[in-house]
């Protein structure tokens, strides 16, 4: 059984322009002990899609689906108590900017007990000793003092490096990355996805990354879902997308690599013409 | 020998940060000593993490910030930000990172496009407007949307409005501080053939700063790497990605991800290894 397993997602929001379909009939599924990428650009619908399973999305939008279960368990018409003692707990996630998704009136200490204690029931010592492990298992040496900082005293890495000990505050069975490095520096960027995998090696969670970097998807990958526009154009594993692409879309993503120029000209994605697969896809 | 375009002598950069009543003020080195110079229709790229006095380099040489110490020459003529003339304005230009801050929303394209002619140069309205147009058409935009506003294009198209106000004044070089790191990978090669094929109808200086190698790869002739305040290693493209020599560069070099076929094949050897 998969760990995550959604047919037929739809999400649409409602505008003034009236209906707009941000993600159109996409089926996902993740097993246990695997890494799954989600790329395309932005508008893509990439992160909705994850953020419809968080059930983080505003009132304005509408999520359909024919089945969408965690372990099992339908999430569609679960009670939202119910939803709660899994989503935070049982599925986290990253988000791409760490320093905005803190809260900067907090420590970074207060933010993390606040989660142990909500749904480990931690309190006091207890809560505080299972922070500073956390921050010692993300690599934040000196845990202890840190604890008593804000967010604005941290750097860019710091800071997702706290998102990523939240993230795992719960030993989560499912932990969702929504662009976890875009906001980095290369050598930090290296730091954070290989601190991920050896996570998700250890652990053994269900993995999914959010990207539109085809260099992160090579480096961390078992599997790759490539979206364009609300549509699911290529599902392959990662060897087969970056050898042997099949849907166009993912042929120009990849000549669009600055590393894959030809001669003195970078091909882009509307040189290619991939209209017609769209259509097909639904 | 030609004049370079640009010629850099020993720039350094401190900034202060005041002490509290208890506390003395503390000095950061942000540059420290940088010398280069640059010729016509090259582009040289500045690569290094963030906090290494790239950016603080940009805007010296950009005439926007003062430099502690050292000098600048443009087209062989000393400049300086503490008083810009208007034909020193016209020589340097700059093109900022994120582009959804750096058009005024309240400020139509048309208006954002001529606004450097109507502060640096004394041409008619009429002029100002037709020019304004012809550089929309150049950088891949139509007339149509001479009259609209910054909030209703993509990140990619204001970037391609924030690169025309910068060649509105027909500049000696561009400095161009990450103009494509806020760009999905699509939009960043449609940006980067845009900035080629105007380097050569116009025959272009750019400083390109950047923390992607493979973006680097692609567009520098030049490449000097930058680290805590210092250049650590400056040279010709193929030199550097050859045959780096520092230990920050190669560090840079194993960081940046691999995608091609025969590293993710390794990768995954590793893994089944270790399973």
């Amino acid at each position: 059984m998969p760990l995550l397993e959604i047919k037929n997602l739809t999400v649409s929001f409602d505008t003034s322009a009236g209906l707009f379909k941000a993600v159109d009939g996409i089926d996902v599924s993740v097993e246990a002990r695997e890494v799954l990428a989600i790329v395309g650009e932005s508008g893509s619908g990439k992160s909705v899609a994850m953020l419809a399973v968080m059930g983080l999305l505003p009132p304005t939008a509408t999520v359909t689906a024919d089945k969408m279960e965690f372990e099992g368990r339908d999430l569609l018409n679960m009670a939202p108590a119910e939803k709660r003692k899994i989503i935070g707990k049982d599925i986290a996630m990253i988000f791409q900017e760490p320093v905005a998704s803190l809260n900067p009136c907090f420590t970074v200490g207060f933010q993390i007990e606040e989660v142990l204690s909500r749904h480990m029931g931690l309190r006091g010592r207890a809560a505080r000793d299972r922070a500073i492990e956390l921050l010692q298992l993300v690599g934040i040496k000196d845990g202890a003092e840190r604890l008593g900082a804000f967010p604005h005293q941290m750097s860019g890495g710091q800071c997702q490096r706290v998102m990523i000990a939240m993230a795992l505050a719960c030993s989560p069975k499912l932990l969702i990355a929504d662009e976890p490095t875009t906001a980095l520096d290369v050598t930090i960027q290296k730091q954070i996805l290989d601190l991920l995998v050896k996570l998700q090696a250890d652990t053994g969670m269900g993995l999914i990354m959010i990207t539109h970097d085809m260099g992160v998807v090579a480096e961390t990958a078992d599997r790759v879902i490539v979206q364009y526009k609300g549509h699911k154009m290529e599902e392959a594993d990662v060897l087969t997308l970056f050898e042997n692409p099949s849907s166009k879309y993912t042929r120009a993503l990849l000549s669009a690599l600055p590393d894959n120029a030809v001669g003195d000209r970078l091909p882009t994605v509307s040189d290619f013409n991939f209209a017609d697969e769209v259509g097909a896809g639904r | 020998m030609s004049t370079p375009v640009l010629e850099v002598r020993n720039l350094k950069r401190d900034y202060v940060t005041s002490g509290g009543l208890f506390r003395p003020a503390k000095v950061l080195h942000a540059v420290k000593g940088v010398n280069f110079t640059l010729e016509k229709g090259k582009t040289l790229a500045v690569v290094g993490e963030s906090g290494c006095g790239k950016s603080t380099l940009a805007r010296m040489i950009t005439l926007i910030d003062q430099p502690t110490s050292g000098e600048i020459l443009i087209d062989g003529l000393p400049a300086s930000a503490a008083h810009v003339t208007k034909q020193m304005r016209q020589k340097v230009q700059i093109v900022f990172q994120n582009p959804y801050g750096s058009l005024n929303p309240r400020q139509k394209i048309g208006e954002v496009l001529a606004e450097p002619l109507l502060l640096n140069t004394d041409m008619s309205n009429d002029e100002r407007r037709h020019r304004a147009m012809q550089m929309l058409i150049k950088v891949g935009l139509g007339p149509e949307h001479f009259n609209r506003y910054p909030h209703m294009f993509s990140g990619g198209q204001r970037q391609r409005i924030a690169i025309a106000r910068a060649l509105m004044l027909n500049p000696s070089f561009l400095v161009l501080d990450e103009p494509v790191s806020a760009l999905d990978l699509s939009v960043q090669a449609q940006i980067l053939n845009l900035l080629k094929d105007l380097q050569d109808e116009f025959g272009l200086t750019y400083v390109f700063i950047s923390h992607d190698l493979s973006v680097v790869r692609y567009i520098a002739d030049e490449v000097m790497v930058m680290y805590f305040g210092d250049v650590v290693e400056h040279g010709t493209r193929d030199a550097v990605f050859a045959d780096p020599q520092h230990d920050y560069t190669k560090t840079l070099f194993a960081a940046t991800p691999r995608a091609d076929v025969n590293s993710i094949r390794a990768r995954i050897a590793a893994k089944k290894a270790a399973a």
